[in-house]
């Protein structure tokens, strides 16, 4: 299959210490279930099929089932996981069908699509799976040959013994394995990346067929038996409470069956913080025979609100930060050094103001889930969801049942970007339906979903910088407003006391001013980083310009000589530090591919820019090359991305295709932003709040740099340097410094 | 009211207020859910089904309005010659990431193709303004248009 990119991919080769280094890297698989339990009790002379383990099964006419264990949001994770126990099962790639597992910790431990995790979780856990199932088809061939284990190999879908020539397909063999012992992972060898023949090769997600000829598998194609279609209108002003409504008026409307109120708890608190009920918002279901009916007796509700006085606006939010950044200093995040006496002593300082808005996630499909509570109190969920077991709590809680009545489906996600880690729609959908007393299908229309997203918020910089007389950063601060409450950030709204450039110059200070909020604030894919990827990275643009030195060589520069920084311990224990060296790796080739070197050459009006960062254990850096014509309208010609995510490209067409999504996403954000007032997101739809079409999509080069490190994911990485570079290369190109977002798609005079 | 409409080769009679857009006719009364909802104002395209060969916004066509047209979606565009070559192209160049706007875009591109065998890139680029795919697989829609049109799938544009 032809493919953007590939020929620059080696093929797979990695020194043995590389690859025990990313197997000690990544077995923190604390989260991921290795569970090799007796799965043998039932087999039977006349079984079809053997179960391996509770990823793997193998019929007896060698046909084998692999379950991929975290939902699929695009991310292509429904491929991607199985290729990793195909790989070391030596399966025969065109023989296996992967099956969807329904949201069941206990069996599979972690189940999320969140944080670009999935790779380094399971990147060893999902290879030991596969490596089980077949040294318990060797050891049920050596068994049926009288021979030695260790004398027998296999080739795709069998077991070979050399020695003889004897060959046994898997069929053959899975009642006789799945009656062994499962092995302990420990002893198990894993395979020589060099011999890989699956990981490092191009695979089409297994469901393209499906989609390609619209078969129902998303969240919102779920029909069961008996069920009826739902809305659920909710306060436009977040925390508002139901006045009253017309209820008899829904009910009178066509197709129609019932209208009630439902009472939540009305917290705005956001995403991955606060009580399980979270985004239970007071407002009325209402039920009818097709989803249009439901959505359109909506108008007929006149519902009135209490909104509490609410009242805040982007104006409002900007004129506060403007009195935080006028009346000094906020809550100190770090202070190292003398930032004073650095900038006292500066040969020349610089500042800059910088902001950016809230933004929705907006995936294309909107919310939905489909309940049923059946008769004997169990409920059972279909959901789009990244994040199950968070739903299966508020499910829970705002049903009144215990959790383990609660069976969760986890169905194809029409696009994540983070949304779907807060489960609101799920238990909207299980009050609805328990009310209703039948299965119900809540879907949500774009309006509620521009309007009741958990948002990527909006935040405010003013930076400082202090240059020596030979053009070096010596000092570094950075005055952030963002939201919270009682101290503590909201949701994504937080500065890491360690972002860059905190451990690469002497004297830096970080201080932080929080605003109320009455909005749900959430992770946006790659959180944090991709407004703060915006800001410091152009503001370092800003500093290298004056410095004198190529921009390309300021960032060397601040980068230093190569050492690794400590990060804090995260989600999943201890990390690897920030490898700078790997950065100015990454930075050095960018700027080769796009002819960094060569760019004084390129006509009037055409600039290129550069920009680094590191978020989800991978490194990335981009060069943009924009132009600007007269009148300062302004297009993105073309953008270059090299990234250094270890080792390994498990699904290189897949990882491409995230890379490309990133690069649009990114530029996307340019111009993209939500306005609020009076308490509440003015947007409805695409018409204001504009996603980039076709037209938008530059060409984009895409390389990764293979380094001898553990494999990470890719599905954020790529995105937050999009911004910056694209920011840089206009300035290059136009003189003007993009500093508050969103931009003006139409012109850069907006900036 | 009963309204009888010809979907992918077949007639169906659906008892339904005349106003119900065609997408929730497909969708909810007919089982037909290839046409996908996402804006339900014309804004996004992930509705796009054929009326008599030309690319529609169903979410905003209502049923009443439908008549004798032949509605196409989704599930039978591959019986086209220019639906097989399109859903091979899109397999082809793996277009897919989350795959819901897709059934829209195959449709738009269907339509294009039908009346401008060998598109260029600008008219890809208006052909296919309307459809919106949020994942930004659209580098890859481009090159699988192409590719189906028997056109050299390089970009040229950079």
């Amino acid at each position: 299959m032809p493919l953007d990119n590939a020929e620059q991919l080696p093929a797979a080769g990695l020194s043995r210490r590389g690859f025990l280094r990313a197997g000690a890297a990544a077995g923190g698989g604390l989260l991921v279930g290795l569970n090799f339990a007796a799965t043998a009790a039932a087999q039977s002379a006349a079984a079809t099929e053997g179960v391996l383990n509770i990823y793997v099964t193998v019929g007896t006419d060698g046909a084998i089932t692999i379950v991929n264990k975290n939902p699929e949001i695009g991310q292509g994770i429904k491929t991607m996981l199985p290729m990793l126990i195909a790989e070391e099962l030596d399966a025969d790639w065109d023989r296996v069908t992967v099956v969807q597992a329904d949201a069941d910790g206990a069996k599979y431990g972690a189940q999320f699509a969140g944080g670009s995790f999935a790779t380094p979780m399971n990147w060893m856990p999902m290879r030991q799976t596969g490596a089980a199932a077949r040294a318990m088809l060797i050891a049920a061939a050596a068994q049926q040959w009288g021979v030695g284990a260790a004398e027998c190999s296999t080739a795709p879908g069998k077991v070979v013994h050399a020695a003889t020539g004897q060959e046994l397909d898997y069929g053959a063999l899975a009642v006789a394995a799945a009656a062994l012992t499962a092995p302990d992972p420990a002893t198990l060898t894993l395979k020589d990346p060099a011999d890989f023949r699956i990981i490092g090769t191009s695979i089409p997600q297994v469901d393209t067929m499906r989609i390609l000829t619209g078969q129902p598998i998303f969240g919102i194609d779920v029909e069961v038996p008996g069920m009826k279609y739902a809305v659920y209108e909710k306060c436009p002003v977040f925390g508002g409470t139901l006045v009253s409504a017309d209820l008899d008026a829904a009910k009178a409307m066509p197709g129609v069956i019932d209208a009630f109120i439902v009472r939540g708890n009305n917290s705005t608190e956001g995403t991955l913080g606060g009580n399980v009920l979270e985004g239970l918002m007071d407002g009325v279901a209402i039920v009818a025979e097709n989803w249009w009916y439901a959505n359109r007796a909506r108008s007929v509700l006149n519902a009135e609100w209490d909104t509490r006085g609410e009242s805040a606006s982007d104006a409002e939010h900007a004129a506060k930060a403007a009195e935080a950044f006028a009346s000094g200093p906020g809550d100190v995040l770090r202070d190292d050094g003398d930032v004073d006496g650095a900038f006292e002593g500066a040969a020349k300082t610089i500042e800059a103001e910088y902001s950016y808005p809230f933004l929705s996630h907006a995936p294309l499909e909107p919310q939905n889930t489909t309940v049923a509570v059946h008769e004997d109190g169990s409920v059972e969920v279909w959901s789009p969801t990244q994040n199950p077991e968070p739903g299966r709590a508020g499910v829970a809680l705002a049903l009144g049942v215990d959790p383990s009545q609660i069976t969760i489906h986890m169905i194809r996600n029409g696009g994540g970007f983070g949304r779907r880690l807060n489960n609101n729609f799920m238990t909207e959908a299980a009050v609805i339906a328990q009310r209703a007393g039948v299965p119900v299908k809540l879907v949500w229309n774009r309006q509620d979903d521009l309007r009741h997203d958990v948002y990527r918020p909006a935040g405010f910089h003013k930076f400082g910088a202090a240059l020596d007389d030979q053009g070096n950063l010596v000092g570094f601060k950075d005055h952030f407003v963002s939201f919270g409450q009682d101290g503590r950030p909201h949701s994504s709204a937080d500065l890491a006391p360690t972002t860059f450039p905190v451990e690469y110059v002497e004297n830096v200070r970080y201080e932080q001013t929080l605003l109320p909020l009455n909005m749900p604030t959430g992770p946006m894919r790659a959180p944090g980083s991709n407004a703060l990827a915006f800001v410091f990275q152009s503001f370092l643009d800003e500093v290298a310009a004056e410095s004198g030195k190529d921009p390309l060589q300021f960032h060397l520069d601040v980068l230093g000589e190569p050492r690794e920084v400590v990060m804090t311990p995260g989600f999943m224990g201890p990390q690897p530090g920030f490898n700078n060296a790997r950065m100015a790796d990454v930075l050095r080739i960018v700027a080769e591919r796009a002819g960094w070197a060569d760019r004084a050459s390129l006509p009037q009006g055409t600039g290129l820019g550069i920009a680094s960062y590191y978020c989800h254990l991978g490194y990335f850096a981009h060069v943009a090359k924009v132009t600007v014509d007269a009148n300062g309208g302004w297009a993105v010609d073309k953008i270059w991305m090299v990234g250094d995510v270890g080792s390994q490209i498990i699904n290189p067409t897949g990882a491409v295709n995230q890379c490309e999504g990133g690069c649009l996403d990114g530029l996307g954000q340019m111009t993209l932003g939500l306005t609020f007032e009076n308490g509440q997101v003015v947007d409805s739809n695409f018409n204001t709040y504009a996603l980039p079409r076709i037209n938008k999509m530059p060409p984009v080069d895409i390389h990764f740099h293979i380094t001898d490190n553990p494999p990470t994911g890719l599905g954020e990485p790529a995105l937050p340097p999009v911004l910056p570079a694209v920011a840089n290369a206009i300035f290059a190109a136009s003189g003007r410094r993009v500093r508050s977002l969103p931009m003006s798609g139409a012109s850069v005079a907006s900036a | 009211m009963a309204f009888t409409i010809n979907v992918n080769g077949a007639d169906h009679t659906v008892d339904v207020d005349g106003d119900m857009p065609l997408l929730w006719v497909l969708r909810d009364e007919l089982n037909i859910k290839g046409p996908k909802f996402g804006c339900g104002v014309s804004l996004c395209g992930a509705c796009t089904v054929h009326l008599d060969g030309n690319a529609i916004r169903a979410c905003v066509t209502p049923v009443s309005a439908v008549g004798d047209a032949q509605v196409t979606t989704i599930e039978a565009i591959g019986e086209t010659e220019i639906g097989a070559k399109l859903q091979d192209a899109w397999l082809e160049e793996d277009v897919i990431q989350c795959g819901y706007c897709q059934a829209g875009q195959i449709m738009s591109a269907a339509a294009l193709l039908a009346n401008t065998p060998a598109p260029t890139d600008g008219g890809i680029d208006a052909a296919m303004a309307g459809n919106i795919c949020r994942c930004a697989t659209y580098q890859r829609i481009r090159k699988a248009i192409k590719r189906a049109a028997g056109l050299d799938t390089a970009d040229t544009r950079g």
